[in-house]
């Protein structure tokens, strides 16, 4: 069963630079953010999925903790590139 | 029981690599963001959390079961709002959604109408 987990880890981790292809070229900075946000998810997975074939159970409180900083870092990166400004609510 | 439990999880990892593929798939051929930013979220969203639940099913159920439901719940949550919020900024940053180039000859009504057509 551990050698399904391998290749499943091993298939996400090709997918993900499939992910980096579109960061590369995507013509929008949007593009690009979102690329980041896919690989993020998918890295994610796998970190579970070695979590599960190590049997370290630690490891999944890292991926949770992991995919929080994921979507804060997509929200801010947006909101960087909407208004030019993170946290400060200047002029609109 | 195991056995069932095995194939269970056996069959969503597989649905899930699919899911996943597919959102890859979408993100690298879709014409623009926003049909991007839809596929993934959606597809990325569906396959991930069926590959946790795939791996909450193996081996009988733990404490950290538990905490892969969590993660599911998260990811179910961030993915799709994440999506929405690329969008909206696109959106809001002036980006125009692709359209498919009309057929040659082709016109809208306005214009066909005042060309006299009935």
């Amino acid at each position: 069963m551990t050698d399904v987990l391998w290749g499943a880890a091993i298939v996400l981790l090709l997918l993900a630079f499939v992910c980096l292809w579109r960061a590369d070229r995507g013509p929008t900075l949007q593009d690009r953010i979102l690329a980041v946000n896919v690989v993020g998810t998918k890295a994610l997975v796998v970190l579970v999925l070695l979590a599960v074939i190590a049997g370290h159970d630690y490891l999944i409180d890292v991926a949770i903790v992991y995919g929080l900083l994921n979507f804060v870092l997509t929200l801010a990166a947006t909101r960087l590139v909407e208004r030019g400004r993170i946290l400060s609510e200047g002029p609109r | 029981m195991t056995l069932a439990l095995d194939l269970a999880s056996l069959l969503l990892l597989a649905v899930g690599l699919a899911f996943v593929a597919g959102g890859t798939l979408g993100l690298v051929r879709l014409p623009d963001l926003f049909s991007r930013a839809h596929a993934t979220g959606k597809c990325d969203s569906v396959g991930a959390s069926a590959i946790l639940v795939a791996l909450a099913l193996q081996g009988g159920f733990s404490f950290g079961d538990l905490k892969l439901l969590l993660l599911v719940a998260l990811v179910l949550v961030t993915a799709p709002t994440a999506a929405h919020a690329l969008a909206r900024s696109a959106y809001r940053t002036g980006l125009e959604p692709w359209r498919r180039a009309p057929a040659a000859g082709w016109r809208r009504g306005a214009e066909r109408r005042d060309a006299g057509a009935p």
